[in-house]
């Protein structure tokens, strides 16, 4: 099968043949039809959320656990409400309150969530690989939140939804990551999701802040962002951190603003109705200006945060489907 | 006493391949090694015609580790300064060298620098007194050139060699693992693996200006081995080491953040890793040594980059050394050069090396018998080999150590 088409979650096979996998780590070796099945699946949440009464009783019964080893506002809120709303009783554990501050090792807290008897366990943690090493230590369905500059899977999920709902077929289009693409688990998780639906995609950063061997990665590499920008249809900008700021990568906010900040003067580079996107939190009048955020008719921002809650259901739906014996899934 | 091994084949000084004959050993040294069959006094033990070679002499291991050196047919084990207290005194220096007597001699190395802090000078005089046979700068790099010239200087004036490890830590800073598309993918920070060459390029600047006896530990690029090269080519006095791991494996080997695969100097890429089999045909590496670290789950089960380096290679350092011959790469005379004369040679010791008057450390080796590297089965203090899994080839039937088997 290939990415060509979009096509609806009814021509897939029936059962968990449409997504074998126990965990969501990462995009990376996911196929096009994988990963399409997931968007499709989320497409049903997005009407539901925007009706007054979002319920969904699918989850009854079960357990999440949000365990955040890192701080986290929107990721934690996003996946708390995907949770509630497909029914299961959501707990949310913060590192700063747990006991790994006193010591504990990482596969100890994995042993002791597992006996807790979860139903799924989103995890993220500040360092890469570290969700795959509780994963394979519970007996549950794991959701990568997010592990160090490693993946963050269901951000490029959303962002592949948001993208159809604006620009229709992705495959064909020319989207552009520009920023701290080396720390970025956003911008790998993106590169293989879009390169793996068959848009063109270029990548933009400071050379300090650009990762080896992306040209392996089957994507355009460019460190002067007008070049970049020239006929793009989706400008996907990464915030900067701000412990990156100040001359340990980059010289000042202010010459990475003069050099790749999106303004709306630079944005005229782009094909004339390119999308404009942000995983948020943003960083304004640093990587993006107020003006292009805002405007509703280029910026898909908030957007982006309204299919996070709908691409979090369906994967809390699909992971769970073996578990709660739904035909086919078994 | 003598004690005559008969029917062995002997990897005798500066032999290609392995001679039938027979070892005298009188006392704690070798007597006679050569292919005479005469009868002398004494204790005949029957060799079985098994390969009988001069008993390895690991150079550069972080903990002494008997089970897994008596395994590995590690006769002695120089012991690097990064122990807890450090080896800067020179009381911790005669403690350590008498640990592990008489089976396993262990040659504490002397740390550079007061608490390896790279700071300031430690009392590298005094030390040898106590039993130092070589000076170290520990698993880091000494970043300030002009302490790194007064230290060689020190060292040639005492005739001690000075053992570095090469990466320049302004480059490698937070990195665990080397650029390239793995780390990408993993999203592991990475770096460069020119700081290896940056690092020897000063350090042989250095030598040029002081003569002292510089030994890289583990060289493992190409860059680095081209600079090696050319200083031999000067005469100057460098030599340098690698493990197996750096041999066999290339960075692809990280993939699903197996932290066993988690080195100091970082597994290189292929291109690299071909570049160092070459440097280990042509000459220019002179060592392989297990870097034997052992390292139990505490340091290893961990997220990949807040794991521990390091490796258990004692055990299986003869094992995957001998690939190298079957692949044709070098003959197992020249092996036992890399593996036993050189390093004794550099710690100046009468080991190594299957001639009269020396020590009488060898090993019997069935160099065909093949098992299976098991993480969960092996004698070391801890089973983090990134060969697990791995069926090898050649193991150590009995170990001598001054004559006597243990």
């Amino acid at each position: 099968m290939t990415s060509k088409k979009t096509a609806s979650s009814q021509s897939f096979p029936a059962g968990s043949d449409a997504f074998p996998h126990r965990h969501l780590l990462g995009i990376a070796g996911l196929h096009p039809w994988e990963i399409l099945f997931l968007i499709e699946e989320a497409k049903q949440w997005v009407d539901l959320n925007k009706k007054s009464s979002k319920h969904a009783n699918k989850l009854d019964g079960l357990t999440v656990i949000n365990a955040f080893f890192e701080n986290s506002t929107r990721t934690l809120l996003s996946f708390e409400i995907a949770g509630k709303r497909m029914g299961a009783d959501v707990v949310n554990m913060h590192a700063a309150q747990s006991s790994i501050k006193k010591g504990e090792t990482l596969i100890d807290t994995a042993v002791t969530l597992n006996a807790m008897k979860a139903d799924a366990i989103v995890i993220r943690h500040g360092s890469s690989g570290a969700v795959q090493l509780i994963a394979d230590k519970v007996d549950c369905p794991v959701l990568n939140a997010g592990d160090g500059s490693h993946e963050h899977p269901t951000q490029a999920l959303l962002d592949a939804l948001t993208i159809q709902r604006r620009k229709g077929e992705i495959s064909g289009l020319t989207v552009t990551i520009c920023g701290d693409v080396m720390h970025s688990r956003v911008a790998r998780s993106n590169i293989y999701c879009l390169t793996t639906l068959g848009a063109k995609v270029r990548v933009c950063a400071p050379p300090s802040l650009l990762p080896a061997a992306l040209d392996r990665f089957n994507v355009e590499v460019f460190t002067n962002f007008d070049e970049a920008l020239a006929g793009s249809d989706v400008v996907m900008m990464l915030r900067l951190q701000n412990e990156r700021m100040n001359g340990d990568f980059i010289p000042s906010p202010r010459e990475y603003h003069y050099l790749y900040g999106l303004t709306r003067e630079r944005l005229k580079l782009a094909d004339k109705d390119a999308l404009v996107m942000h995983p948020g939190p943003m960083n304004r009048g640093v990587e993006i200006d107020s003006d292009v955020a805002d405007d509703p008719a280029q910026s898909a921002i908030t957007e982006q945060v309204e299919m996070g809650v709908a691409v979090r259901m369906a994967c809390l739906d699909i992971l769970t489907r073996k578990s709660r014996a739904v035909e086919g899934w078994s | 006493m003598k004690r005559i091994f008969t029917n062995a084949r002997l990897i005798l000084p500066n032999a290609e391949q392995p001679q039938s004959g027979r070892l005298v050993a009188d006392g704690d040294r070798i007597a006679v090694a050569d292919d005479g069959t005469d009868d002398q006094a004494g204790e005949t033990i029957d060799c079985k015609d098994r390969l009988l070679a001069p008993g390895i002499v690991d150079l550069g291991v972080f903990a002494i580790d008997k089970p897994a050196f008596h395994y590995g047919g590690i006769t002695r084990a120089a012991l690097m300064p990064d122990q807890a207290p450090v080896l800067d005194l020179p009381a911790i220096i005669r403690h350590q060298a008498v640990e592990g007597k008489p089976d396993l001699w262990s040659h504490p190395i002397a740390a550079a620098t007061k608490g390896l802090d790279g700071k300031q000078l430690a009392e590298i005089g005094l030390m040898k007194r106590s039993g130092a046979k070589a000076v170290a700068t520990g698993r880091q790099w000494i970043a300030d050139s002009g302490l790194m010239l007064k230290l060689m200087q020190y060292c040639r004036s005492l005739d001690l060699p000075l053992i570095v490890h090469s990466e320049d830590a302004g480059l490698t800073a937070g990195a665990v693992a080397t650029n390239g598309e793995t780390a990408t993918r993993l999203g592991l920070t990475s770096a460069t693996a020119a700081a290896e060459a940056v690092s020897i390029a000063r350090d042989i600047a250095l030598v040029r200006e002081t003569g002292a006896h510089v030994h890289f530990r583990q060289v493992t690029t190409r860059d680095g081995l081209d600079l090696i090269r050319a200083a031999k080519s000067e005469n100057l006095p460098v030599t340098c080491g690698i493990t197996p791991a750096h041999l066999l494996l290339s960075d692809i080997a990280i993939n699903d953040f197996r932290t066993f695969t988690r080195l100091s100097p970082p597994l290189r890429s292929e291109e690299n890793r071909l570049a160092c089999i070459a440097a280990v045909k042509d000459g220019t590496i002179d060592v392989i040594a297990s870097g034997h670290d052992p390292r139990g789950a505490e340091d290893k089960r961990l997220p990949y980059a807040e794991a521990a380096p390091g490796m258990a290679g004692a055990e299986t350092l003869l094992a995957l050394s001998l690939t190298l011959v079957r692949d044709g790469t070098i003959s197992i005379g020249r092996l036992f050069e890399l593996l036993s004369t050189n390093p004794a040679k550099i710690l100046a010791v009468d080991a190594g090396l299957l001639r009269p008057g020396y020590q009488a450390d060898f090993i019997l080796v069935d160099e065909d018998s093949p098992w299976q590297v098991d993480a969960r089965k092996m004698a070391a203090a801890a089973g983090n080999t990134p060969f697990d899994g791995l069926p090898v080839q050649g193991r150590v039937t009995t170990i001598y150590k001054g004559g006597r088997a243990f």
